[in-house]
């Protein structure tokens, strides 16, 4: 099962290596992993987008909370929650492509960040699976270089990760 | 007072009631020995090779409770030890590893000596810090004792520039420390434990598995109060030996791989199971499908939450300090007044007992070569079962195990988790030192001891008077041994040719070397041997080389598949 792991992790030269470190060691799976710092500045919010059993996420779990640098860990699948993914992505726009492309991107809500005669730069914001969907509904030959975030995720109403 | 940033190490050493340092010097960390040299509360033991510092400053925590401390240059100062360092985390040994970096402004630049000391040992330490800044020293030290002795204990390092060891700060030493990322739990939840102590009281087949963890936090007393209460059996694991006297009615001997036939049949027809500080691990349940092939409730108090479940489901964790847990069951049952169903575990011991028939650890008495056994058996009563022994890893450190019953926690000092070969002698040397005047007994082999022989010139130079107990058998033993039962006898470089003397070799280090070749001399030899309380002598037993251990249990099978001696 996929699940999305949200981290409070002090905001320390070497805490990421540590628990990279951990999910190599263990050999557990992630599928994306993304870190920046919170409005406190002294820490920072991981998301890790992780697959495993329920009996290996528990154990995800409680290694993670092992590390000294861990400050909090939540399973935000357990809740309600919302997950968002930034996608950047250029491609060919040229003839009647041209068209097609910009109709495409306002189906998918997704902004056009920068034009050139031959190209559009497209930003989508969504869940995985949305930015999966729009990859797919263009022909593979026009798409010209990806780049996404990976999942960052957020529990709804008053379920909050903090210290 | 503005200090330099060595003379702040060896005040917080000091602060911390630091008697003795293991270690060897090199360019990063001169000014630290240098401060070291001014003063004389903390004594200095100079090693032979770095592994041995870490090993000794190990062997001094194990036996005495202490942290153990070890100072190492940078580079290969650092590479060395981290044999040592990895063999303390796998056993949850309390550790602080102090290690010299180059200056800061050449970290990164390839500079001589230079190695990323934080990122190599990462994998193998509770925690490390690189200390960048001479205003953090002091603080980033405490803390390193803090972590290293609370919840889960393990080695925690500290890597320190050489020009932070020459700046200067401000210091005071402070007197706590706490960290907002780091509580351990170490209340274990009284709901659980009344669960606990219910299915106890109501257990007709119970039994008791209790590990590294009851040594560790100082909990033999109240698991040998409990036991003795409930009046169940118990079983240690190879690093719990001593958390329950060996000699006690209600032990039934080790358990797992080369556990006795008992424990492994009570562990796996148990109804009731109360695992105390102990993992479940691969060598001693060996495979878990098949553990839970049989039915059973199994309560498990472990410190370390990631211990639980992790092997085996269980179904009454506890997560706490497994001396405190204990003292909780212990108040509970006596105030309850309950009592476990007599007749029942009346039956249950009927049961055990005739497993106990099988005698499995019985072997040749009657042999023309010396028995390893036999000397095992001979040292534990010329040394009246009171002696610490350390060991090394393969055949000699089961056979220490199965035939000298510990009564005493700590007393029993051996590489459990990771099996490191070269441990015992370093080992021993952090023992007797802690220990002075006691008995310190190394039981190794003739493939281990070489590992780290050099260490025969430090106990020279501390006059630490352990006796080598080599069974020397030729071989790597236990490899020979899987050799034998799995690899139709082909003994693939398990041989080896060109051993040196070892008694000419313990002469050439300034010691007694003694070769006993016959059954009838080896009592004699031991007897002599810790007569001289002021020598170390090395007794080179010339051993049976076709002797295996048994009970043995496959790798990957269940236990109770275990091969016999009888049945070879």
């Amino acid at each position: 099962m996929r699940h999305i792991l949200s981290i409070l992790v002090e905001n320390e030269a070497g805490a990421l290596s540590r628990i990279s470190g951990l999910f190599s060691a263990r050999g557990y799976n992630i599928e994306s992993l993304t870190v920046a710092p919170t409005e406190d500045a002294t820490m920072s919010r991981m998301t890790i987008v992780t697959v495993g059993s329920d009996d290996v996420i528990e154990q995800i779990t409680k290694q993670l909370n092992k590390l000294v640098e861990v400050v909090k860990v939540i399973d935000l699948s357990d809740g309600n929650h919302i997950e968002r993914e930034l996608m950047l992505v250029k491609v060919r726009a040229a003839g009647k492509d041209r068209d097609e492309m910009k109709r495409l991107a306002e189906i998918f809500r997704g902004s056009i960040l920068d034009v050139t005669d031959k190209s559009y730069t497209i930003e989508l914001t969504g869940t995985g699976s949305k930015l999966d969907a729009f990859l797919q509904a263009i022909e593979p030959g026009v798409i010209l270089e990806t780049v996404r975030t990976g999942a960052s995720g957020i529990g709804r109403g008053e379920r909050i990760l903090r210290i | 007072m503005q200090l330099t940033g060595a003379e702040i190490v060896i005040r917080c050493l000091q602060e911390e009631g630091v008697d003795y340092v293991f270690g060897y010097p090199g360019g990063a960390v001169l000014n630290i020995y240098d401060e070291l040299f001014k003063q004389d509360k903390v004594k200095h033991v100079l090693v032979r090779h770095e592994q041995g510092a870490v090993h000794a400053a190990d062997g001094y925590s194990r036996s005495s409770q202490k942290v153990g401390v070890a100072l190492v240059t940078s580079g290969p100062g650092v590479t060395n030890a981290v044999t040592g360092i990895a063999t303390a985390y796998m056993d949850s040994i309390p550790l602080v590893m102090l290690t010299g970096q180059v200056p800061t402004h050449a970290i990164g630049q390839d500079a001589f000596q230079e190695c990323d000391t934080v990122g190599i040992t990462r994998p193998c330490v509770k925690h490390n810090f690189l200390v960048k800044d001479v205003n953090d020293l002091a603080l980033t030290i405490k803390k390193a004792f803090y972590l290293a002795t609370t919840g889960r204990p393990g080695p925690v390092l500290v890597d320190i520039p050489k020009d932070v060891t020459q700046a200067k700060a401000e210091f005071s030493y402070p007197k706590t420390v706490s960290l907002r990322s780091y509580n351990p739990v170490t209340r274990g939840h009284t709901g659980q434990i009344k669960k606990a102590v219910q299915l106890l009281l109501e257990a007709k087949r119970p039994m008791v598995y209790a590990g590294g963890g009851v040594v560790l936090n100082n909990a033999a007393p109240q698991l040998t109060r409990l036991v003795r209460l409930l009046g169940f059996p118990c079983t240690n694991t190879l690093m719990g030996l001593g958390g329950f006297p060996g000699t006690d009615p209600q032990f039934t001997g080790m358990l797992g791989m080369h556990g006795t036939y008992e424990s492994n049949m009570a562990m796996q027809h148990c109804d009731v199971l109360l695992a105390v500080g102990a993992r479940f691990d691969d060598r001693v349940i060996g495979d878990p499908a098949n553990y839970l092939r049989t039915d059973r409730k199994i309560i498990h108090i472990d410190i370390d939450p990631s211990s639980i479940s992790k092997r085996v489901k269980v179904d009454v964790p506890i997560v706490g300090y497994v001396g405190d847990v204990l003292d909780e069951m212990l108040k509970l049952i006596e105030s309850s007044g309950q009592r476990p169903d007599a007749a029942a575990l009346k039956s249950w011991w009927s049961e055990i007992k005739e497993w106990q028939r099988k005698d499995c650890l019985n072997y040749d008495r009657k042999s023309a070569l010396i028995k390893p056994q036999f000397v095992i058996e001979k040292l534990y009563e010329i040394t009246g079962g009171d002696a610490f022994v350390t060991s090394d890893v393969g055949q000699h450190q089961m056979w220490a195990a199965q035939y000298y019953k510990f009564d005493k926690p700590r007393r029993w000092i051996n590489s459990g988790g990771l099996g490191t070969m070269g441990f015992g002698l370093p080992a021993a040397m952090g023992v007797q030192l802690v220990n002075p005047g006691a008995t310190v007994a190394c039981v190794t082999g003739e493939a281990s001891i070489q590992m780290c022989i050099q260490e025969l010139s430090t106990c020279k130079q501390y006059h630490l008077p352990i006796k080598i107990v080599n069974l020397n058998n030729r071989y790597m033993g236990m490899v020979r041994q899987w050799q034998q039962f799995f690899y139709g006898n082909r003994y693939a470089e398990s041989y080896m040719d060109a051993l040196p003397d070892f008694v000419k070799l313990a002469e050439a280090y300034g010691h007694t070397g003694v070769k006993v070749e016959k059954p009838g001399d080896v009592e004699g030899a031991l007897k002599d041997a810790f007569k001289q309380k002021e020598r170390l002598v090395f007794l080179d037993f010339i051993t049976d080389q076709t002797e295996n251990v048994f009970p043995m249990v496959p790798g990957g099978k269940g236990l109770t598949e275990m091969i016999l001696a009888e049945e070879l």
